[in-house]
């Protein structure tokens, strides 16, 4: 007993290193966003002026917003759309599932530069053809008697094509996530609701939703998370005149990144701490309560 | 059928929201066109916007601003590392920028590859003050494309305090006495410039031996672990926190180091060094071009070159903005400039006569200097 | 689900198509043809200079790898042990570094490391660099960390040790405790059930950890610029460099890309294969 106990001391004081490693970083930068100073190594006392000048600086409040836009619209997509594709993979013969799941999880097992450069190809070379066209041809039509010249719009990397490279990177986790809750399913659940006079959507909605809704509520977080970690493929599709908050980071990186970013990331930091803990604490009172309904 | 029908709605769907960027022009057969916007087209229904390409540290902020105020155009502004890399985001077709203010030699290329479109002059008045110096220079020898934004000299940034006496030449950039606090910049033109004049060539030399032998005295210096990163805007952390001690960057730069370090010392070395104009210019694809020439005008002015200058310490193409320079930090500081600073920005033509403006290079030798610079990171 | 629902993965199968599919035949295209867009292969055939930067990257994100394991499993296993309360914080923990953006992060890692840094000065503070010059005779005024292979290496399992240990928790955390009973019970003694039964089951959970974590140190690029000082270069500053940075050339970008690709592709088979085919695990 007292060697597990010391053994417990041990791993505990290994895991309390470990942690410290991973956060000293973060700790840094927490403690710079209210130096008086613009170093990131010199204390020069304590101040608030990098929370008052973030909400003046432009550039980071769009990113900001440009990120948390384009990752809870990916996130949207992506967890719609990957969960009826897991239903749809679900049903399917699997002479054709696998091939399927195989090009399904290229982009989460390629190298985010080979996704992003990729993409980027692909996108110049359709907005080229397409910009071709559009400057050179246009549709006339006749309305109403008034002749109207109708000319395509150019097309250019910016947020349409930020958001289809989230969306197409966040899919296959959803589906990832989704695939074993219907698997783990009883399929008897959905064939009573069918012999008792439900439509697939009415099964769907009272059977199969709320069974695999763990599956897609974690599938939605970790597409989040990737989206608005990501900066490698936003970096590559998103053209000149749109940046996401790493974007602006990276660009910052070499000039030296002002506090105000330290400023915005601890605010964004202890959002989604909060955030955390206030799910955890009402999953493990939810258990709790659960456990004790079983006791008695 | 439901599913012909779904089909069909997200067709329908999916070419509304394309049609919805279209312009919609309506044409009269008596002659006269009337404009019918459509929603969708941003440089077609008031709100104005310009797409700015500029370096990095290389504006003053609030110039922006006003130049927004004053009329009512957003300005979007993004910022490239070097003119290389620009010019990889131009050719790559990702960018859609209207406005770009690249280096001489870059600006010979992109006129070179047709990427350019003449400007207009006569809605540039501020042209006029451009000192004639920096007019029809061989870039652009009928000065049809580009109006001066600023001029400088490349030199050597020193930490006084971390290296032995006073550096005169370019040697210390591959002197083994400083391994591990010497940068490197991280483009191929500049770098392999400054070998080059070392050994005494010009920096616009297409012998392909010279360009190897250059580029070998930077590789040997590489391997000796002489340089401990290849920087652009970085260097600013670096030397100004004393993180290194010797780097090769522009004039402009090293003054605003200056402010935060005053252990700093710059030189233009015996040896000679380059000399540059970074120049506006439109792009021939360009979407808003009557804006693009109202932001240079704006830029070009008088006003806006002396709090340019204030601010990035890069001296200015403007005739009276230079020569009223030192009365006006004198008026705002309160203050008489220190005149070796000066003479630093705007360097005197005793510095200039040792110094070379890069030119456009042949392809042949555009593409050794990409391969030789991939190789340097091997 | 008596009637097939198959149709419902249409729309997605079309997006792949788009999106990633085309994507890569557009890689594989420039990666064969020369700036006028006729065939070649010179792309290939100039590979064998870059042998160097392929070989430091695989060396560098292999030793980060391996490092992130050792690390990462003791942690993972000495977490799945503890209570569930316990086990809840600590899964908070590891899965909070990832929303601060990690180039944010490896730029404070940055100012820890340089040579001004907040690590040396903190030496210096201590009289460490005092009493190494006083005994040793040497004249050191700070260690070099910025700019070497080692930063770039811990700034990689800085970044992605998070990658390894959540996989292979949640592997461990599913094992069959009765398993482990039965080979206690059978007389294995702890070294032996864990050699025995643990490690063998959590093998799915390594090897999605592995995947996890030697994919994006191959590679990276903003970890080893901003750590490494871009002096020697990586395979991701070598793409990024033909795409966005100083020595534009498309084509042969996508040739490296697309050797990166396949070598990944196929270290990754074969690792599979270890596995005997196991279910990939699922990472959170």
């Amino acid at each position: 007993m007292s060697t597990n106990r010391k053994n417990r001391v041990g791993s505990r004081l290994y895991m309390a290193l470990v942690f410290f490693f991973l956060y000293a970083p973060i700790l840094l930068l927490i403690v710079f966003s209210f130096n008086a100073g613009k170093s990131g190594v010199v204390w020069q006392g304590f101040s608030l002026q990098w929370y008052a000048e973030l909400f003046q600086d432009r550039l980071i409040i769009q990113s900001v917003y440009t990120t948390l836009l384009v990752s809870v619209l990916a996130t949207a997509i992506a967890t719609v759309v990957g969960t009826f594709t897991a239903i749809g993979f679900f049903s399917m013969r699997r002479r054709w599932r696998a091939p399927l799941l195989t090009v399904n999880n290229i982009p989460m097992m390629n190298a985010d530069i080979v996704t992003g450069v990729a993409m980027c190809l692909f996108f110049v070379a359709v907005f080229g053809g397409w910009n071709y066209l559009a400057s050179n041809y246009a549709f006339t039509v006749n309305l109403f008697g008034a002749i109207y010249r109708i000319t395509l719009p150019k097309l250019y990397l910016g947020f349409g094509t930020l958001l289809i490279a989230h969306v197409t990177f966040n899919i296959p986790y959803v589906i990832l996530s989704v695939s074993p809750k219907l698997r783990q399913m009883d399929s008897n659940l959905v064939d009573a609701a069918r012999d008792l006079g439900c439509t697939w959507l009415q099964a769907f909605g009272k059977v199969i939703l709320p069974e695999i809704m763990p599956g897609i509520i974690s599938g939605a977080l970790i597409a989040f998370t990737m989206s608005v970690d990501d900066f490698v493929i936003s970096y590559f599709t998103a053209g000149s005149s749109t940046s996401t908050l790493a974007m602006t980071i990276y660009g910052m990186t070499k000039k030296g990144v002002t506090p105000e970013i330290n400023a915005i990331s601890t605010i964004l930091f202890v959002v989604v701490l909060f955030l955390l803990i206030v799910v955890n604490v009402r999953e493990s009172r939810a258990e709790k309560a659960a456990a004790k309904r079983q006791l008695s | 059928m439901k599913r012909i029908a779904a089909l069909t709605l997200s067709c329908a769907l999916a070419a509304g929201l394309l049609l919805s960027g279209c312009s919609v022009e309506r044409v009269d057969n008596t002659g006269g066109s009337a404009e019918t916007p459509s929603g969708g087209n941003s440089s077609n229904d008031g709100n104005r916007v310009l797409n700015v390409c500029n370096w990095g540290e290389y504006i003053d902020l609030d110039l922006i601003t006003e130049f927004e105020e004053q009329t009512g155009i957003k300005v979007n502004y993004q910022t490239a590392e070097s003119n290389e890399a620009l010019y990889s985001v131009l050719k790559n077709g990702g960018a859609n920028y209207d406005v770009i203010c690249p280096s001489d030699y870059m600006i010979s290329q992109l006129i070179e590859e047709d990427m350019l479109q003449p400007l207009d002059y006569s809605k540039i008045p501020n042209f006029e003050k451009i000192d004639d110096r920096f007019k029809n220079l061989s870039y652009d020898p009928e000065n049809l494309y580009t109006v001066p934004y600023t001029w400088g000299t490349l030199g050597i940034i020193y930490n006084t305090t971390m290296v032995d006496g006073p550096i005169t030449s370019w040697s210390a950039m591959f002197d083994e006495a400083n391994a591990g606090n010497v940068l490197l910049i991280n483009n191929s033109r500049d770098a392999f410039g400054m070998a080059l004049y070392y050994l005494g060539y010009s920096v616009n030399t297409t012998d392909e031996a010279q360009i190897r032998e250059a580029y070998q005295l930077i590789a040997d210096a590489a391997s000796k672990g002489v340089y401990q990163g290849k920087v652009m805007d970085e260097v600013f952390l670096k030397m100004e926190g004393g993180n290194a001690a010797v780097a090769t960057y522009y004039a402009g730069d090293y003054l605003t180091m200056l402010e935060s370090n005053p252990d700093l010392a710059y030189v233009v070395p015996e040896e000679g060094s380059n000399w540059f104009v970074d120049a506006m210019c439109i792009l021939k694809d360009a979407q808003n071009v009557e804006e693009a020439h109202e932001w240079i005008n704006f830029l070009a002015s008088t006003e806006s070159n002396l709090r340019n200058m204030d601010y990035i310490w890069y001296a200015s193409p403007n005739a009276e903005a230079l020569e009223q320079y030192p009365a006006y930090y004198e008026e705002t500081y309160g203050e008489p400039l220190d005149m070796e600073l000066y003479e630093i920005m705007a360097a005197p033509q005793e510095v200039l006569d040792r110094c070379e403006a890069y030119l456009v290079l042949p392809e042949e030798t555009r593409t050794l200097y990409n391969d030789l610079w991939i190789e340097l990171g091997l | 689900m008596k009637n097939n629902r198959s149709f419902l993965a249409i729309p997605y199968v079309v997006w792949m198509a788009l999106f990633v599919v085309a994507p890569i035949i557009m890689v594989v295209i420039y990666s064969f043809t020369t700036a006028d867009f006729s065939f070649t292969t010179d792309n290939f055939t100039r590979m064998g200079t870059f042998a160097v930067i392929f070989t430091r990257s695989f060396k560098l994100a292999i030793i980060a790898t391996l490092i992130c394991l050792l690390v990462g499993y003791p942690l993972a296993y000495a977490m799945a042990r503890e209570g569930k309360e316990f086990q809840r914080v600590a899964m908070l923990l590891i899965m909070l570094p990832m929303w601060v953006n990690f180039l944010l992060r490896t730029y404070a890692t940055m100012s820890i490391l340089e040579n001004n840094g907040i690590l040396n000065q903190l030496f210096s503070a201590i009289g460490l660099f005092d009493f190494l010059n006083n005994t040793m005779g040497t004249d050191i005024q700070y260690f070099r960390m910025i700019g070497t292979q080692g930063a770039v290496v811990l700034g990689m399992v800085y970044n992605y040790l998070p990658f390894m240990i959540l996989p292979i928790y949640s592997v461990i955390i599913k094992l069959d405790q009765s398993l482990l009973e039965a080979a206690r019970d059978l007389g294995a003694n702890s070294l032996g059930v864990f050699r025995k039964v643990i490690f063998p089951l959590s093998l799915p959970g390594i090897l999605s950890g592995v995947t996890m974590v030697f994919v994006p140190s191959v590679s990276t690029f903003a970890i080893s610029r901003l750590l490494g000082g871009g002096i020697q270069m990586m395979l991701g500053d070598l793409i990024e460099q033909q795409f966005l940075g100083g020595a534009y050339n498309p084509h042969l970008g996508s040739a490296i890309a697309l050797v990166m690709m396949i070598i990944v592709v196929v270290c990754m088979w074969v690792m599979n294969h270890f596995g005997e085919g196991e279910e990939q695990a699922v990472m959170l």
